[in-house]
């Protein structure tokens, strides 16, 4: 930290008011750099203005400038010098302004970051955080709403966490932090403004003194449920709640799995919910064709063919671009598009 | 100059008011190639040498020199005992520096102990030069994994085949050094071709706007494959592009190893003192094909390639040390011996049969492994005890 910059006090939020999803994300990274002098973050804009999403807000007056500061705008750059940084005993938190943004970095995060561990046999370990708002559903134009979680996925080497809710978003960013391995985090952009009454104090408290069982790469019931299963994550868990409080509504108990991540891939939770209901439905905003969606059912047909009552349905984004503002709406998955795939689950039968 | 120099921090003003000269005198190449001996091998009077003010270059110590033959002509040896492995089958591909070797050598003697060396895939012979096992170096062309040695060990990045990726991950690690206050000076090597590649203006930029005590060292050699320069570039020369990055730019005759370790050892000084980038530019030739599966006869004249053999840098270096009586029949039979020693090590490490452990494909993958993984170690390792059980 400099000594040169007065430490402003913590973005403080008192227990149990609304917490949004950014702030929460934005406490994770400060009590991150403040419990380990490894970390720094860098990235476009995330000093002074505190990121175009504020996510970064205060914690370059907080920790200085050699903690939190801004780079030239090259994406490539920023992820190549954290894989340098990663190197030589750092721990960088990265930001891609946007998703479709990212892509300039690509190589060095499929070709370095991704393999560096293996290359040299396990010597050289990435502790590298790379923060990719993602995701549509909030009016962005062109370039600004891609949901590219399936290029990082099918790249060995990365994890790849997508939180959901706001209490994930304080817990999964500081295990991502704090994993060895290099990890892709999914914000999904259109949840940074959602609220949850969550005491950041407490969460903080919970994580640091967490079980030391397996921790990451776990999926929750976000809603238990008995008639069919709907496997999701990211900014698409909220439509499958509302969907799911729709069905139940009309008769129709739904259950509702939030992955959290998507490597490592919790098959056991997804298993055990879908031989429970017999019935699935893959819920995801990217488009379709070989994606992250695909996979999930890939892997429900091979584990629980047996428990399956219909075939796995999916619900996706269109084999399109995103599309223009004034026509999002059609193309995100919605809550009667999921309740339409539900009632093409083969009802009569019986697996 | 304008503000972006005025900033009382900036190295580049610091280093312009100490050498009194300006900065454009400090950053521009222009003073051409510093070559301190002639491809005949006679030492040039320092006002031949293509210095000025602010860039002197004091002949390094005579020891230094001496030494540094020896690892020119073991580098030569390697190089052409790798090329006979490949034609034996015993490595898959050799990317040789036959001819470059002076700009292999100079790279990795520059640096002090604490420092980084960030190769490519052709400088096998700096790596080595640092310290690094040769049968280790020489695993990730043997085809046994893709890369043979602990970076840590004598702080070498591994080497990299997509061009200039690997300057961002020296400024990465020049950059940690820096934060921590450490004095580590971080050289990255490329070659022409590769200053066309996004990543070369990413990590130059980097470096310069967060002044950090990176060496940029271009191996200018003429080729990227098969494409010349006169395709990749119309910059004067690549050392004229420091100066858009705030930076100052040197040329050096690639083939001279006294001119190469005098402006390359004064490049790391500066770097490590003023905690500044700069970038060096060698000119030099690789004598053979890009590899073994590289036909050069396609792009370059039998002409051009006999007029470099003149320059050649070994025969250069060993005139020189001949003619000032630092090299006597003993000390070169000694040399030639210990050249001799490594490659007979090579020769037998790679004609050794290699094991590999299948199993291993799973191990480094992640530092804490995935459930799906540990899925696929148990199938592949089922494969392999049925196929022990059928032998």
């Amino acid at each position: 930290m400099s000594t040169l910059e007065a430490p402003a006090p913590a973005a403080e939020v008192p227990a149990q008011r609304p917490v949004t999803f950014a702030q929460a994300l934005n406490c994770a990274l400060a009590d991150a750099l403040a419990a380990d002098d490894a970390v720094v973050v860098f990235g476009e804009d995330v000093g002074t203005l505190g990121g175009v999403f504020r996510i970064t807000d205060g914690l370059t007056r907080r920790f200085g400038r050699t903690r939190c500061f801004d780079t030239p705008l090259a994406e490539s750059g920023i992820a190549g010098m954290a894989v340098g940084m990663a190197m030589n005993r750092m721990r960088p938190v990265i930001e891609m302004q946007f998703d479709a943004f990212a892509y300039p970095a690509f190589e060095q995060i499929a070709s370095h970051l991704a393999k560096m561990h293996n290359r040299t046999r396990g010597a050289v370990r990435l502790p590298v955080v790379v923060r990719i708002p993602y995701a549509g559903g909030i009016g962005g134009v062109e370039h600004h709403c891609d949901s590219s979680e399936a290029y990082y996925a099918h790249t060995p080497g990365l994890k790849v966490f997508t939180p959901a809710t706001v209490e994930d978003a304080y817990l999964m960013l500081r295990e991502a932090i704090d994993s060895d391995d290099p990890v892709v985090f999914f914000e999904p952009k259109k949840l940074y403004w959602s609220k949850a009454p969550v005491d950041l104090a407490e969460l903080k408290e919970r994580y640091e003194h967490r079980a030391p069982e397996r921790r990451e790469g776990r999926a929750v019931v976000a809603r238990t449920g008995e008639d069919a299963t709907i496997l999701t994550y990211g900014p698409s868990v909220p439509t499958a709640l509302a969907a799911a409080a729709t069905a139940a509504a009309e008769g129709r108990s739904l259950e509702v799995v939030d992955l959290r991540s998507i490597v490592p891939f919790d098959d056991e939770t997804v298993a055990a919910s879908v031989r429970k209901t017999g019935r699935v439905v893959v819920v995801a905003e990217a488009p379709g064709f070989a994606s992250v969606a695909a996979e999930i059912v890939a892997r429900v047909q091979e584990r629980c063919f047996h428990s399956l009552a219909a075939p796995v349905r999916r619900v996706t984004g269109f084999d399109i671009p995103y599309p223009a503002p004034k026509l999002e709406e059609h193309y995100l998955p919605s809550v009667d598009r999921i309740l339409d795939a539900v009632d093409d689950l083969q009802w009569e039968d019986r697996p | 100059m304008s503000q972006t120099v005025e900033n009382a921090e900036n190295p580049i003003l610091r280093a312009c008011r100490s050498f009194g000269i300006t900065p454009e005198q400090y950053m521009l190449p222009a003073r051409g190639e510093i070559r301190m001996v002639d491809p005949g091998g006679r030492l040039r009077p320092p006002e031949e040498q293509g210095t000025g003010p602010g860039h002197e270059y004091p002949l390094p110590p005579r020891d230094v020199l001496l030494s540094a033959y020896e690892k020119l002509v073991v580098g030569r040896r390697v190089n052409d005992q790798n090329s006979a492995l490949v034609r034996q089958g015993r490595m898959a591909v050799y990317p040789s520096s036959h001819g470059q070797e002076a700009c292999q050598v100079a790279a990795a003697l520059c640096l002090a102990e604490g420092d980084w060396l960030f190769p490519t895939y052709r400088d096998t012979v700096a790596v080595m030069t640092r310290g690094v096992d040769p049968l280790q170096v020489m695993s990730i062309f043997r085809g046994e994994w893709h890369g043979g040695y602990d970076p840590y060990e004598r702080r070498v990045g591994i080497q990299a085949t997509p061009l200039t990726t690997q300057l961002l991950h020296a400024v990465g690690v020049a950059h940690a050094a820096k934060l921590r206050g450490e004095d580590t000076v971080v050289l990255a090597m490329c070659g022409d071709g590769a200053t066309s590649e996004g990543d070369f203006h990413e990590a130059l930029n980097f470096a310069a706007v967060f002044k950090l005590p990176v060496v940029f060292f271009v191996q200018n050699n003429g080729y990227a494959i098969s494409v010349p320069l006169s395709q990749q570039s119309a910059a004067p020369t690549l050392a004229h592009k420091a100066v858009g990055y705030g930076m100052a730019g040197e040329r050096v005759d690639g083939n001279d190893l006294v001119a190469l370790l005098a402006t390359l050892g004064r490049a790391v000084d500066l770097a490590r003192t003023e905690s500044e980038p700069l970038l060096v530019e060698a000119h030099t030739y690789r004598m053979q094909a890009h590899t073994n599966a590289d036909d050069a006869t396609r792009y370059r004249d039998d002409a051009e390639v006999q007029e470099w053999i003149a320059k050649d840098p070994v025969t250069r270096m060993r005139a020189w040390l001949r003619g000032e009586g630092l090299l006597d029949d003993a000390a070169e039979a000694r040399i030639a011996a210990a050249a001799e020693d490594v490659a007979a090590a090579l020769r037998d490490g790679m004609n050794a049969e290699v094991s590999v452990d299948p199993l291993e494909l799973f191990r480094h993958v992640y530092v804490e492994r995935t459930p799906q993984l540990a899925e696929q170690e148990q199938l592949l390792a089922a494969e392999l005890a049925r196929e022990e059980t059928d032998q």
